[in-house]
């Protein structure tokens, strides 16, 4: 885990108390909203449909236990006793006081934590790959790169008024779990004949134009890393489209101009930026790397007592191969059947700060899809640690399942939504409650959004299910085939859209079909891609 | 009818324009006919709500109703929280939002 520097802590704490002397000026009135609005959401407070919701930031989705503990107990103090766990690895409360903003940051601040780059026209918080330090399949450990790219783009004078928002994603395996191509920019950490480097992805994106990112530079030598980066942010901001928000992406810059004319002018640029000194010194990489050691593994390579079938069941659902022997990676599932997607009470939250403290050397990770890690688990302690998550109801066992869903807080908090996710969700569930059912229907992300801006992930989706505003009425339009993963790609909508009830008879129609037609191990999204629309369209619509 | 509604600056809780001040409770909104603008702007000016609109609404015997579902959630609370909403003891009441 990295550890702020003075230079960190004294930045942050400058802001908590920047900030905290602008809300006293709008609660004075020396300030109107319009004056206020930029400078809150500079700190990730935005106003929702029933309150202000501060989003809180966990860069790279890593945080320890002192940091978790720290989220229950905000949750616990000014919110509503929970806290909900979004696409982008960070937390939102939704139902805070603007008086008590500069009260919880301040707090957070003490943890070293923010809400700095959760919201406004920045580089937002770096995302990776929640197995990072921990996957076997890793040519390095991507989080000291997702740090020096947080100390890059933090306060970074250039960047700090981009055409629009800017997302990053760095992993450093070729299975993507962080949905990288669907980034700004998306970094894959790479080797070639044994010199470390990046594979430059950039204008992906999901919202109402979804794109997935083209290669920009097939390696990028890892000493070249930020001047680069560098070059590619300084072409978007001179020539992003500012007088269009729906055309501010750098996804639409670069589908304009063309990927080619794109490289070309990032090299030009980059030929002047690398003259300025920015990439780190050799020492500061070490530095930094320094705080994502190893940990100390000593356990003996000990295979679990399978004997209790629900904890066996867990064991092969949630939990994935660790690169050390005798340890494994414990996915816990924040989608209890009827329960809603990404949400954890702070007793839970407490819970899982726990376990990570005793059973995972004191390390948590978020993930995109909502779900929470444990990284590092002795095989010997994955019984106790079950044991206690089902104590917590923690224990689902469907990762990656149907029941695994993806959904955006919708319109049950979110001014921009047009129609509710959760209880899509929450019916999608319960309707694929039996574990049987789930299992055999095998790997099917599903993933809805209560607008087009597509927080919910539904473009990457095998299913995906965007909630629409027709006519005042909630609408669900079903979208098949999507990915995030290292097979990306985009969902088509599969045709006109349904009741709340309708896309959930829809969603199962479409799972008998795959049930009919799929040949050896092919997961809904394969037979989907083998078999085309048809079927499923006869099946939905007769 | 027209209603006003806005959210408090300092709590964010959402309110309703009562004719002589601001409530929580739709059930207390006012018709503000052809004055909502004038009303808006003095209350925005007065720094006492947040990002106020005005919204269509159908009257009731149990008082106004927003059109649209949006604002029928903003008024009683989450849907998947019934225990969140303004009536946590009532378990139907969601069932007037949708």
């Amino acid at each position: 885990m990295y550890k702020y520097d003075n230079y960190d802590q004294a930045m942050v704490d400058a802001r908590v108390a920047e900030f905290r002397d602008q809300i006293n000026r709008r609660i004075a009135g020396e300030m109107t909203e319009d004056q206020f609005k930029p400078l809150r959401l500079m700190n990730g407070l935005y106003l929702q449909l029933h309150a202000y919701m501060l989003r809180v930031a966990i860069p790279y989705g890593t945080l320890d236990s002192r940091q978790m503990r720290m989220l229950a107990h905000i949750a616990r103090k000014y919110d509503r006793d929970y806290g909900h766990f979004t696409t982008r690895q960070n937390i939102q409360y939704n139902w805070i006081k603007l008086e008590d903003c500069a009260d919880i940051l301040e707090e957070l601040a003490t943890v070293e934590m923010h809400a700095i780059q959760t919201s406004g026209n920045c580089i937002r918080n770096i995302s990776s790959d929640q197995y990072a330090g921990a996957a076997a399949d890793e040519v390095t450990d991507p989080r000291p790169w997702a740090e020096l790219l947080r100390q890059w783009s933090t306060f970074h004078p250039e960047f700090s008024y981009l055409p629009r928002k800017f997302k990053i994603a760095v992993i450093a395996s070729y299975e993507d779990r962080a949905a990288m191509r669907l980034h700004d920019i998306g970094l894959e950490l790479v080797r070639k004949d044994g010199e470390l480097g990046a594979r430059v992805f950039v204008g992906g994106g999901m919202g109402r134009t979804p794109m997935i990112a083209p290669e920009i530079n097939p390696f990028v030598k890892a000493d070249d890393l930020l001047s680069y980066l560098e070059a590619c942010l300084r072409v978007y901001n001179r020539y992003g489209r500012r007088d269009n928000m729906y055309k501010a992406r750098i996804k639409i810059l670069i589908h304009e101009i063309g990927a080619d004319e794109y490289r070309r002018q990032v090299a030009e640029e980059f030929t002047h930026v690398k003259t300025l000194g920015i990439d780190p010194p050799l020492a500061e990489l070490e530095r930094i790397s320094a705080f994502f050691a190893p940990p100390a593994y000593d356990a003996a390579n000990v295979e679990p007592d399978r004997n209790d079938p629900d904890f066996a069941l867990w064991l092969d659902q949630n939990v994935k191969p660790h690169k050390q022997a005798g340890y494994a990676i414990v996915n816990i599932s924040l989608k209890p059947i009827g329960g809603i997607p990404g949400d954890a009470t702070s007793a839970q939250i407490d819970v899982m700060a726990d376990l990570a403290e005793k059973y995972s050397f004191d390390e948590l990770r978020v993930t995109h899809a909502q779900n929470i890690v444990l990284p590092h688990v002795a095989k010997r302690d994955l019984y106790a640690v079950w044991q206690a998550l089902r104590d917590a109801e923690l224990a689902d066992a469907n990762l990656d399942l149907i029941s695994d869903i993806i959904a955006c807080p919708g319109l049950d908090y979110c001014s921009l939504a047009n129609a509710r996710s959760i209880p899509v969700a929450q019916k999608i569930a319960t309707r694929f409650a039996d574990m049987d059912r789930q299992r055999d229907l095998g790997e099917l992300k599903l993933k809805i959004s209560g607008c087009i801006n597509a927080c919910g992930h539904h473009h990457a989706g095998h299913i995906g299910i965007l909630g629409v505003d027709k006519k005042g009425v909630e609408n669900y339009q079903l979208t098949f085939g999507g990915s995030g993963a290292e097979d990306v790609s985009i969902g088509k909508i599969i045709g006109p859209g349904f009741d709340e009830d309708g896309v959930v008879d829809a969603v199962e129609k479409a799972t008998e079909v795959y049930k009919a037609l799929r040949k050896g191990d092919e997961r809904f999204v394969d037979t989907y891609r083998r078999v085309g629309l048809e079927p499923f369209k006869e099946a939905i619509y007769g | 009818m027209k209603l006003l509604t806005g959210n408090d600056l300092v709590s964010g809780a959402v309110t309703w324009w009562t004719g002589n001040g601001w409530s929580i409770h739709v059930e207390d909104a006012a018709d503000v006919g052809e004055h909502g603008e004038a009303i808006l702007h003095a209350e925005e000016g007065a720094r006492r709500v947040n990002a106020p609109y005005i919204i269509d609404a159908l009257p009731t015997e149990n008082g106004p109703r927003p059109a649209h579902i949006k604002d029928r959630i903003r008024a009683l609370g989450p849907t998947v929280r019934t225990d969140l909403t303004l009536k946590p003891a009532d378990p139907t009441a969601g069932d007037w939002i949708i």
